[in-house]
């Protein structure tokens, strides 16, 4: 594309057919312990 | 909803960015393109040319709409949201997470502390190896076929309690094996009493380990007091610099506070990487809007651009440094949660609680001590499933505030914690906190915009 640059194509509906397994780390116990980030953690089922 | 509001644009650090809301997608367009997506649903084609004439020429508008228009067949752009019934959320009440609070004492002073300066407003105590014992046992009880089970260590000053702590990852060892578990501990600690020997321990037994300091040390020693009243940072950088020369691969964050006092914390971070750390968290205080250090409404535009200015020097250190690490600038685009863990978020009182020294059960760290939120203890399980219940439905799609908002799947929803602080209610979300977590999230991917190349 000439005006458009995707950087990332990833579609997160498509992860509603085997998302919520649970297997990935709880959002608090990583480093924050005050404020909820959860757009910065991994998923493990992947 | 607003067709328009299915996706967020801005520009930040020489780019023009475009999320689509619900996709998750992200673009970086030319300023056309960003010009088009301002009339693009609500004027037509010749409409838009019109509008735009001055501006660009008419072949280049029409090139740059059907661009426009393939990531919208695509699904990438103006994609419409997944509905409500279609979220299937811990249906078992599985278990995965304990912040064990192994020690309700602590051997610092912090002006800032939400825990009391250490005893969460009860007596000073210590976990028993009993009731650790027991915790394990409720945590692998409760956690259904999940294998990953997490175990925080957390305080008070957990260190003040340390020989129960390697009792209890000794123990938690025989239960994987009994169980098909595996744990993953960490520990947060403000080093006062790191040595040899528990730095040991820590670095073989310890997945992450969190380490307490706010940054310079003028900032530090102005809110973490030592017990005779003297700061606390001499004492314990060399410390964390020991510990983490000593941790090779393994995780660690330097993790400070920012307050009132400190609203230029980019320099803390900084001053953190010139002492030799990579990993490293600075978050704003936690506390009720009446502390003289909590941060207010007149803050904001202070902090939000902080966070931009910060913003710029990342991109240049990340150029040279891949390893430094910020943890609210940290995203990954493609291999992120999925969607239902961004639309329940931290999974406090749900996935995730506390355990108090005597056993008792609360929603997560913060709400320790609050009676109203005591949910059960780790002899008789969950005693009150209304607070479980409570806490299982502050999902983005239940809190009006987050159901319109550009950033709900990224900070999902926000810490159920400050929200109650602020407000009484944990559907409400902490409106200083949403507005520094949106800053962020725009700051982050442009940093990735920025790298991208």
């Amino acid at each position: 594309m000439k005006y458009i640059k995707t950087i990332s194509g990833s579609n997160l509906k498509d992860t509603l057919k085997k998302g919520g397994c649970g297997e990935c780390q709880t959002s608090c116990q990583s480093a924050c312990k005050t404020s909820c980030t959860v757009g910065n953690q991994k998923c493990e089922n992947r | 909803m607003d067709i328009k509001e299915r996706i967020h644009k801005y520009s930040l650090n020489g780019k023009n960015i475009v999320l689509d809301i619900n996709s998750g997608a992200v673009h970086v367009v030319e300023d056309i393109v960003y010009d088009i997506l301002d009339y693009y649903k609500t004027y037509t084609l010749d409409e838009i040319i019109k509008l735009l004439e001055d501006k660009y020429d008419d072949k280049d508008i029409m090139e740059a709409y059907e661009e426009i228009s393939l990531l919208e067949n695509e699904g990438i752009l103006y994609s419409e949201g997944v509905s409500i019934e279609d979220i299937r959320y811990n249906e078992d009440n599985i278990i995965k997470a304990l912040c064990l609070h192994v020690a309700h004492d602590c051997n610092l002073r912090c002006n800032y502390c939400f825990a009391s300066q250490g005893d969460f407003k009860g007596d000073r105590s210590l976990m028993s190896l009993e009731v650790g014992k027991k915790a394990l046992e409720f945590l692998v009880k409760h956690s259904g076929g999940r294998r990953n089970l997490e175990v925080d260590f957390f305080g008070g000053e957990p260190l003040m309690n340390f020989e129960i702590i390697k009792k209890l990852v000794m123990y938690g060892k025989d239960l994987e094996k009994n169980y098909n578990k595996h744990f993953r501990f960490t520990i947060t600690t403000n080093g006062v009493l790191l040595d040899e020997d528990n730095m040991k321990f820590i670095n073989e037994y310890m997945d992450n380990v969190v380490l307490s300091l706010d940054g310079r040390k003028r900032i530090n020693d102005n809110m973490r007091r030592t017990i005779t009243d003297e700061g606390s940072y001499d004492i314990i950088l060399p410390k964390f610099q020991k510990m983490v020369a000593k941790r090779g691969d393994k995780d660690y964050y330097v993790r400070g506070t920012f307050t009132s006092y400190n609203l230029d914390f980019s320099n803390d971070v900084l001053h953190f990487y010139d002492k030799g750390f990579k990993k490293i968290s600075i978050e704003p205080v936690v506390t009720s809007p009446d502390k003289d250090y909590g941060i207010k409404e007149e803050h904001i535009d202070t902090i939000l651009k902080e966070y931009e200015k910060f913003s710029k020097d990342y991109i240049n250190i990340k150029k040279k440094d891949d390893d430094f690490l910020f943890f609210h600038f940290m995203i990954d685009l493609d291999q992120g949660p999925c969607i239902v863990k961004r639309i329940v978020g931290c999974g406090a009182g749900s996935e995730y609680m506390a355990v108090t020294p005597e056993g008792e059960l609360y929603p997560c760290h913060q709400f320790v001590g609050d009676k109203k939120f005591k949910i059960g203890n780790v002899y008789e399980g969950i005693t009150n499933n209304e607070i479980v219940k409570e806490f299982k439905n502050a999902s983005v799609y239940n809190k009006e505030k987050c159901r319109s908002c550009w950033a709900r799947f990224y900070c999902s929803g926000g810490c159920h914690a400050n929200a109650y602080n602020h407000h009484g209610n944990i559907m409400k979300p902490y409106d200083i906190g949403c507005e520094m977590e949106k800053k962020r999230i725009e700051c982050a991917i442009s940093i990735l915009a920025n790298l991208y190349e």
